[in-house]
C-alpha cells in the first residue's frame, strides 16, 4: 500500500471517495439476480445479509485493523435483539432493524473496552472469549432464546406498511438490497472521513498516530461500536429475513465463516465484502447440496492457496490489474 | 456433612484430571504460538488425529490399548513434522491475520479427510478393563480412568519440565526462545529445534486427545469444536508460557468442572465467565512472558 510513489497513493486515495464501475456493476448483478433469478432469491438474499456482515468486519479488521475471530457475538446479538423486539413490542422491520443495531452496537461498546486494549493474540482471543460467552448465555437463557430450538414464531409487518414479505422472497430481497446500499452509502463516507482515514493511519503506526495527537483509544472504540451495530443491522436483517434465529447465529462458525469471506475478497477495500459474500454463500450452498464433506476440504485448500497467491483477495487482485491497465 | 465432602473430592480429582488434560492438548500450541510466534488453530486437529490413530490401531491393527497409544502418538508426530516442514513453512511467511486463515483451513482439510474416512458419528476409545471401574476409599470414590489420566498427564509433564531444564536439547530450545539470532550464531541450528519442538507440541496434543476421549469424543468436527477450548486455555496462561498453560489449564477444568455440578442451570457459562475476568485482570494471561 506504501510503497509506491506519493503520487500513486493520493490519487487512488481520492478515487476510492467516488463511486465507480464497480458499484454499477454490482448494483447490475442486484438487478439481473431479481428480475432473472426468481428462484435464487432466497439465496441472493442471505448473500446480501452476509455482505452487510462481511462490510462490518472490514470496517473493524481493514480499516481499524482490530482482528476479530467473534464478530458473530454483533451479529447474534442484533438477530436475537430484533426477534425479541418482532415478539414483544412491535413486528414493524425498520425499527425492527436500528433495535438490532443499538443492542449490537451496546456489546460492542462495552466488549470494546476490553478487546482494544489489547492487540494481536490476545485480542483475538478476547473477540472469541465475549463471542462464545453470548453463545453460552443464548444458550443457558432457554425461557427468553429457546436454546438449541432457536427464537421463532414471531411475525414482521410489511416494510413501510406497503410491502408485505412474500413466499418468493421478492419483498425480502430487495429490502435488504436497499439496507445494504445504504450501509455501503455509510460506510464509503466514513472511511474516507477524518475518522476513517485516522482509524487507517493507526492501523498502519499506532505510535505515530499518537504522536500526532490523535485520540487512538478513541477512535478505534468509535469505530468498532459503529461496526458492531452494523453487523447487529445484518444479524437483525436475517432475524427479518429467516424468522428464525438460531444459536447458530453467535457460533464461532459464524465468525470464522465471515472471516474466511473477507479474505477471499479482499479487506480494507469495502468491495471485498461483497466480492467474498458472493463467492462464499453461492459457493457453499452449491457445493453443499452436493457434496458438504469435501466442499469443506475444498474451502480448506483455497484458503490455504489465497493466502499463500492473492493475500489480498479477489479486490485486491482486481485493484492490482486495473492499475496495471492505468499504466 | 461426609457426602457433600466426598462429592468434592470426587469433583476435584476428576476436574484436575480433566484440567491436565486440557494441559496435554494446549501446551505445545502455547510454544508454537509465544516461542515461534505462528498463530496455529491446526493444533486441536493434532489431537483429534492422534485420537483417531490410536483408534484404528485398536480397531484394525488389533493392538491393545497401552501399545496403541504410544503408536498413534508417534503417527501423529511423524505427520506434524511432514507438514511442518512442508505446508507450515508457508504460514510461517504469512502475515498473523494470513497464519490463522492458512491454519483454519488446514483444519477444515483435516476435518473433511477424517469424516471421509471415519463417518461423522462420535466415537471413543473403549478402555482396557484395567482402566474401567471405581477406586474407592470410603465414601470417597473415583474413577480409575481418571485417576489414570491424571498421573499419565503429571508424568508427561514433570519429563517435559526435566527436559526442558536438563537437557542440552532442552538448553538448545530455550535459547532460541530468548533470542534466536544469538542461538543461530553460537551454531545451534533453530529451524530445526523449533520443527522437534512442533512435533514434540503436536504428540503431546495426540496423546491429550488419545486419552482423553472419555471427556472428549472424538468426532470429525473435534478440531473446530475444541479448538476454542484449547485457545482460551493458551490466552488464560499466557501465550508462550508453559507454567501458565499448567495453571490455566488446571483452574479451567476445576471450575468447569465444579461449575457444572454444583450451578448445573448455568453449564458451560460459567467458564467463559471466569475467562473474561481473568482476561480483563490480566491482559497477557496468568503468566506473561517478559519481554
Amino acid at each position: 500500500m506504501n510503497k509506491s510513489s506519493d503520487l500513486n497513493v493520493i490519487a487512488p486515495a481520492f478515487g476510492r471517495q467516488r463511486y465507480n464501475w464497480t458499484d454499477v456493476g454490482l448494483l447490475a448483478a442486484a438487478v439481473v439476480t431479481f428480475i432473472f433469478g426468481e428462484y435464487y432469491l432466497a439465496l441472493a438474499a442471505v448473500v446480501v445479509v452476509m455482505a452487510i456482515f462481511a462490510l462490518s468486519l472490514d470496517l473493524a479488521q481493514g480499516y481499524g485493523g482490530v482482528e476479530s475471530l467473534g464478530h458473530a457475538a454483533f451479529f447474534g446479538t442484533g438477530a436475537y435483539a430484533a426477534a425479541l423486539y418482532a415478539l414483544h413490542v412491535s413486528p414493524e422491520p425498520i425499527s425492527g432493524l436500528l433495535v438490532g443495531a443499538v443492542a449490537a452496537g451496546a456489546v460492542g461498546l462495552l466488549s470494546g473496552f476490553a478487546v482494544l486494549r489489547t492487540r494481536g493474540l490476545t485480542q483475538l482471543m478476547l473477540t472469541l472469549a465475549v463471542a462464545t460467552l453470548l453463545f453460552e448465555l443464548a444458550n443457558v437463557a432457554k425461557p427468553i432464546t429457546n436454546g438449541d430450538d432457536g427464537l421463532s414464531g414471531y411475525d414482521v409487518s410489511p416494510v413501510l406498511g406497503l410491502f408485505q414479505f412474500d413466499i418468493f422472497g421478492r419483498t425480502a430481497f430487495v429490502y435488504g438490497c436497499v439496507v445494504l446500499v445504504l450501509v455501503y452509502a455509510l460506510l464509503k463516507k466514513l472511511v474516507n472521513s477524518s475518522i476513517g482515514l485516522t482509524a487507517q493511519g493507526i492501523r498502519e503506526n499506532q505510535v505515530r498516530m499518537r504522536m500526532l495527537g490523535v485520540p487512538v483509544e478513541r477512535r478505534l472504540w468509535v469505530l468498532y461500536t459503529i461496526s458492531a451495530a452494523i453487523a447487529g443491522v445484518a444479524g437483525a436483517l436475517s432475524a427479518q429475513i429467516n424468522r428464525i434465529v438460531g444459536l447458530d447465529s453467535l457460533a464461532f462458525m459464524m465468525s470464522a465463516n465471515v472471516v474466511v469471506m473477507l479474505a477471499l475478497g479482499g479487506t480494507g477495500r469495502l468491495y471485498g465484502a461483497f466480492f467474498g459474500a458472493i463467492i462464499f454463500v453461492v459457493l457453499s450452498d452449491r457445493a453443499a447440496a452436493v457434496d458438504p464433506t469435501n466442499w469443506l476440504a475444498a474451502l480448506g485448500i483455497v484458503l490455504i492457496l489465497i493466502v499463500r497467491y492473492a493475500p489480498e483477495g479477489v479486490a485486491g487482485w482486481l485493484a492490482k490489474r486495473g492499475q496495471r491497465r492505468a499504466k | 456433612m461426609p457426602n457433600a465432602l466426598s462429592t468434592f473430592l470426587t469433583l476435584t480429582v476428576d476436574g484436575v484430571s480433566y484440567g491436565m488434560m486440557l494441559f496435554l492438548i494446549s501446551v505445545g500450541l502455547t510454544i508454537t504460538m509465544g516461542v515461534m510466534r505462528v498463530v496455529n488453530l491446526t493444533h486441536s486437529a493434532f489431537a483429534m488425529i492422534g485420537g483417531y490413530f490410536t483408534l484404528w490401531l485398536i480397531g484394525f491393527g488389533g493392538l491393545h490399548y497401552f501399545a496403541a497409544l504410544p503408536l498413534g502418538v508417534a503417527a501423529t508426530m511423524l505427520l506434524s513434522l511432514l507438514l511442518e516442514r512442508t505446508l507450515y513453512q508457508w504460514v510461517y511467511k504469512s502475515d498473523p491475520l494470513g497464519q490463522l486463515l492458512m491454519t483454519i483451513g488446514m483444519t477444515f482439510v483435516a476435518t473433511a479427510i477424517v469424516k471421509n474416512i471415519a463417518g461423522p458419528q462420535i466415537q471413543s476409545i473403549a478402555l482396557p478393563g484395567l482402566l474401567t471401574g471405581q477406586l474407592a476409599l470410603g465414601a470417597f470414590s473415583v474413577s480409575v480412568y481418571r485417576v489414570f489420566v491424571l498421573l499419565l498427564s503429571v508424568a508427561v509433564a514433570g519429563a517435559l519440565w526435566l527436559c526442558l531444564e536438563y537437557t542440552t536439547f532442552g538448553a538448545r530450545l530455550r535459547a532460541a526462545v530468548d533470542n534466536p539470532r544469538m542461538a543461530r550464531c553460537v551454531g545451534i541450528n533453530v529451524p530445526m529445534v523449533f520443527s522437534i519442538t512442533f512435533a514434540i507440541g503436536c504428540g503431546l496434543a495426540a496423546l491429550g486427545g488419545a486419552v482423553g476421549t472419555q471427556m472428549l469424543p472424538l468426532e470429525p468436527y473435534y478440531g473446530l469444536k475444541y479448538l476454542v477450548l484449547v485457545l482460551i486455555v493458551v490466552a488464560v496462561g499466557g501465550v508462550g508460557s508453559l507454567k501458565g498453560s499448567l495453571y490455566s489449564a488446571l483452574l479451567l477444568g476445576l471450575i468447569d468442572t465444579w461449575g457444572r455440578y454444583y450451578i448445573p442451570a448455568l453449564g458451560g457459562f460459567i467458564i467463559y465467565l471466569s475467562v473474561l475476568a481473568i482476561l480483563l485482570a490480566r491482559p497477557r494471561g496468568l503468566v506473561a512472558r517478559v519481554g
